[in-house]
């Protein structure tokens, strides 16, 4: 590989040369579970020993009929779509809110809004069972939804925030100056540039969602989301058919980066949409 | 500039949703914090300093919470350690390349934190991968007992969680130094490892406070290694707080001990804020 | 290549002193398929003020950071004193830059900022505190030593960051454009400051601009760049008076460029000829404004004057002078240099042969 032997026209490839190496072995502890965990669902002997023999995907078979895994899927994708759409739909005013408007409280409104992200989700978690409990509330995938939404707000306030920062504000100043009023702003202009944080964010939250155990930890009712299902079962003891399921997600997860990368570099630039969209409001409607 | 209507449909839902969903809770658990459980299993409503008295006095859960805040630390300085030298390389070594790199860095964060941590279960194992590897090569001849069921599994499996998300605040405030500053260091003299001393870690230290304190905050609260990985002598203070929530039904302590994880957890965070603030020069 | 016969090796610099402090010799240098510089060879004498001048894209600030080591070039070698330079590392290089944008280190005080290079050469600390004293004081900015660069302003960054170099003794300075940010009046005054600080340190500088006028302000030589080629190195006073090329003439200064036919020793261009010593063929003449001379109508002409009418198109007004369009007909426009003049339509002008300065065709390059 050529990246490893270039050489500097000066003398810093020592330096450098470390560097590399340093950056390989991180990215070789980063990536060894997930290669171990591939490999061996594969395995026929199970999750230990070494070397890996006898390829097989059993723990395929046996994972595609397992009934109870996949209602749990089922569930996840339930409460990450309702998850996305609660976060985003206050998300998006919290994040204009934050970079807009002035009101009292802002600070205490901004620190609130952002601590579930740094929080330990444990915290999130009890406070919110806590919540359910003394209001009497039943637990159920319904007190899941609203506790992702919760607290993946924050990942959408940050996401669309940032776009938010990157705004041109000359194209709305434009937009006004040319007859539109706020909300036809705000719609024409404002929420297609950022179109692409907003994708961002929902790939974002949908993927924390499907992932998320601790929140969900203390406000599970009858109905599992696949972590928590998981989770049950490595209580009992280790299967390889969950190296096949993290296979799975690993690969999904994957793809869904993948599409994003590829949405990211090659769709339309913001300020190609908005120069488009001042001029459709030029011509008046 | 904005219409008063305008202004409120983007205040208020989102006030009223946080208030409801996090403040209240939030202060609800303060409440809890005060309370006690009675010998029929029931919350009583009358207010105690009890729990608090019960969280400084004795010695299982002082210990513990020493022991949470060790590994957090000990996480901290692994992750800072293996994300700095890392996004020093991409920013400034990698070229073309780098957004690959970066995207390569990304990816384990989207894959199941579960996952993850069950991967290091199965690697670390007496029948492990790593044990019957290291057998296999012939440079051991027993499992080694220590790399499971031990704070040095918890460590480990957190700092392989946490290390991206070290990563990336220091890569994004390594990227924001105006590249014309390290060829004005170069220029006057300064080799590249003086550069980086005098020059580039100074600008990054809000990247570095920021990623640190992630790791640190979210390594200290982590209730899933220890309970996977962490064996009797692994045991974080969050697994504390899940058990009283549930075996040992003791919702007003385990609130108490919230609270307390809270204010540390937000302690830390505005000391951090301040530090960020005094190292931002931008 | 040899596409001109301008450089190939062979110097088109009018008098570098000498032993030259710097030799550029036949440095290339492209990215991807565009050729930034070809072939460029060039001298800086010690003690001289070179400006390097150009156009955007000409190559004159990819020049200056091979010079100081930001870049490599693909073809070429640099010596400093008769040593290879271009395989040192730009901190082991004794030359120092002033950026554009200043790169000041935001962390730092203006004394830290100045110190920087003294310091990081482990530099006693009692001289490296008297040196930096002296150096501040030099650019007048000891009142702000310990400030940060985000409270000073543009003009007083730069002075820190032409102290933070010359700190260091360098035996070149490289100047990227470090005016271009200023307003007119500041940069005016900056001009003369830095060539008054010049003559005092006796450093070389190396200036890079684009702007010619502040080239003819403040050089010693001036080396005209073109399209990642030299054009012309030649003093001021005779890159004015004595372009080599119709790019240079057009470039420094106003000029009028005669396009004309030499036939047996006599050159016409439209209804105006005169005589010159050159072979047939097509010549360019370029004649400057001020050259061309309002005369009052009726007066008799020198003998060998080149007279013409023509109608007043446009009059610009300079302060001291005006520049006036003249259109004599048949294509040919004039621009033409007077200290005043009234509101007639119709004038006569004239100018002598001998300020009819023959220039080469730039060379075409792709």
């Amino acid at each position: 590989m050529e990246f490893f032997v270039r050489r500097r026209a000066d003398n810093s490839a020592g330096g450098a040369g470390w560097l590399r190496v340093h950056a390989l072995l991180v990215f070789c502890f980063l990536y060894l579970p997930i290669a171990a965990l591939i490999v061996y669902s594969f395995n026929g002997a199970g999750v230990g020993g070494f070397p890996p023999r006898d390829l097989t995907l059993n723990w395929y078979r046996i994972l595609f009929q397992d009934g109870a895994i996949w209602e749990s899927v089922g569930n996840s994708l339930l409460v990450a779509g309702c998850a996305v759409v609660i976060a985003l739909a206050f998300g998006i005013p919290a994040a204009l809110a934050l970079d807009r408007a002035q009101f009292p409280g802002k600070t205490l409104f901004r620190r609130l809004v952002l601590l579930p992200l740094i929080l330990p989700g444990i915290i999130t978690g009890l406070s919110l069972s806590m919540f359910f409990k003394w209001s009497d509330t039943r637990l159920s995938l319904i007190t899941i939804v609203l506790g992702h939404g919760t607290a993946l707000i924050s990942v959408a306030t940050t996401e669309v925030f940032a776009g938010l920062q990157k705004l041109d504000r000359a194209q709305e100043e434009a937009s006004l100056d040319l007859g539109a009023t706020y909300w036809q702003t705000f719609w024409r202009i404002t929420l297609p540039n950022l179109r692409l944080s907003m994708i961002g964010a929902a790939l974002l939250i949908f993927t924390l969602s499907m992932d998320e155990i601790a929140v969900s930890f203390f406000l599970i009712g009858r109905n599992n989301t696949l972590p928590l299902e998981i989770w049950g079962r490595l209580r009992r003891g280790i299967t390889p058919e969950i190296n096949a399921i993290s296979t799975i997600i690993f690969v999904f997860s994957l793809t869904v980066i993948v599409i994003w990368y590829r949405l990211r570099a090659g769709g339309e630039g913001s300020p190609e949409i908005a120069a488009e969209l001042v001029e459709t409001a030029a011509q008046g409607d | 500039m904005f219409s008063r209507a305008y202004r409120i449909a983007i205040t208020v839902p989102p006030l009223a949703w946080v208030t409801v969903f996090l403040l209240m809770p939030y202060l609800l658990m303060f409440c809890f914090s005060f309370w006690s459980v009675s010998s029929t299993q029931t919350i009583v409503h009358s207010w105690t300093l009890e729990n608090y008295k019960q969280l400084f006095t004795k010695d299982v859960y002082w210990e513990t919470l020493l022991r949470s805040m060790w590994i957090a630390a000990r996480v901290m300085v692994f992750s800072l350690a293996l994300g700095y030298p890392l996004a020093y390389f991409l920013s400034f070594y990698a070229g073309k390349r780098k957004d690959l790199l970066y995207q390569m860095v990304i990816i384990p964060l989207w894959v199941s934190y579960l996952v993850r941590a069950y991967a290091w279960k199965t690697i670390l194992g007496s029948d492990g991968v790593l044990n019957t590897l290291l057998q296999y090569v012939h440079l051991t001849r027993h499992p080694l007992d220590f790399l499971l069921y031990s704070p040095f599994a918890v460590v480990l499996t957190l700092t392989h969680i946490y290390t991206p998300f070290a990563f990336l605040p220091i890569y994004a405030a390594l990227e924001h130094i105006p590249r014309n500053l390290v060829e004005a260091s170069n220029d006057l003299g300064a080799s590249p490892a003086q550069t980086l001393w005098r020059v580039i870690f100074p600008l990054s230290i809000p990247g570095v406070v920021a990623g640190a304190t992630f790791a640190f905050v979210l390594s200290f609260g982590d209730f899933l290694a220890p309970l996977l990985l962490g064996g009797p002598s692994g045991i974080m203070i969050s697994n504390i707080v899940v058990t009283l929530f549930g075996a040992a039904y003791n919702w007003p302590l385990g609130a108490a001990i919230s609270l307390c994880m809270l204010v540390l957890v937000v302690s830390l965070l505005f000391l951090s804020e301040r530090i960020e603030q005094k190292w931002n020069f931008s | 290549m040899g596409s001109t016969t301008v450089s190939s090796g062979s110097r088109i610099d009018s008098g570098a002193a000498s032993a030259p402090l710097l030799t550029i010799h036949r440095v290339a240098k492209q990215f991807g398929k565009n050729i930034v510089l070809r072939d460029i060879s060039l001298d800086v004498a010690e003690g001289e003020f070179l400006t390097i001048l150009g156009e955007s894209g000409s190559g004159k600030t990819t020049l200056l950071r091979i010079v100081a080591g930001f870049e490599s070039a693909d073809a070429g070698e640099l010596s400093m004193n008769g040593e290879r330079l271009d395989r040192l590392p730009p901190y082991k290089r004794k030359v120092n830059t002033v950026f554009q944008s200043y790169a000041l280190f935001p962390h730092l005080t203006v004394e830290e900022n100045v110190g920087y290079g003294l310091r990081v050469a482990r530099i006693a600390e009692a001289e490296v505190s008297s040196r930096v004293e002296q150096a501040l004081a030099r650019v007048r900015m000891t009142a702000h030593a310990k400030a940060k660069p985000g409270k000073i302003s543009g003009g007083q960054q730069q002075r820190v960051a032409l102290a933070r170099a010359l700190v260091n003794r360098p035996k070149l300075l490289l100047l990227d454009e470090p005016l271009s940010a200023l307003d007119a009046n500041l940069r005016r005054q900056m001009q003369v400051e830095l060539k008054s600080l010049q003559r005092e340190v006796g450093i070389s500088f190396v200036f890079v601009t684009h702007d010619q006028e502040e080239a003819m302000v403040m050089s010693d030589r001036i080396a005209l760049l073109r399209m990642g080629e030299l054009e012309q190195v030649a003093t001021p006073r005779e890159i004015y008076s004595r372009p080599a090329t119709d790019y240079t003439a057009q470039f420094i200064g106003h000029t009028n460029l005669l396009r004309a036919e030499v036939r047996g020793g006599r050159a016409s261009c439209g209804a105006l000829g005169w005589e010159v010593g050159l072979a047939d063929g097509p010549a360019a003449f370029s004649v400057r404004p001020e050259d061309v001379r309002v005369v009052e109508a009726g007066r008799t002409s020198v003998d060998g004057v080149v007279r013409f009418r023509g109608k007043v198109q446009h009059r610009a007004f300079h302060g001291a002078t005006e520049l006036v369009r003249v259109v004599a007909g048949e294509g040919l426009v004039f621009s033409v240099r007077t200290a005043g003049m009234d509101g007639r339509e119709e004038v006569e002008c004239e100018f002598s042969p001998k300020d009819a300065v023959p220039v080469r065709d730039s060379a075409e390059r792709s």
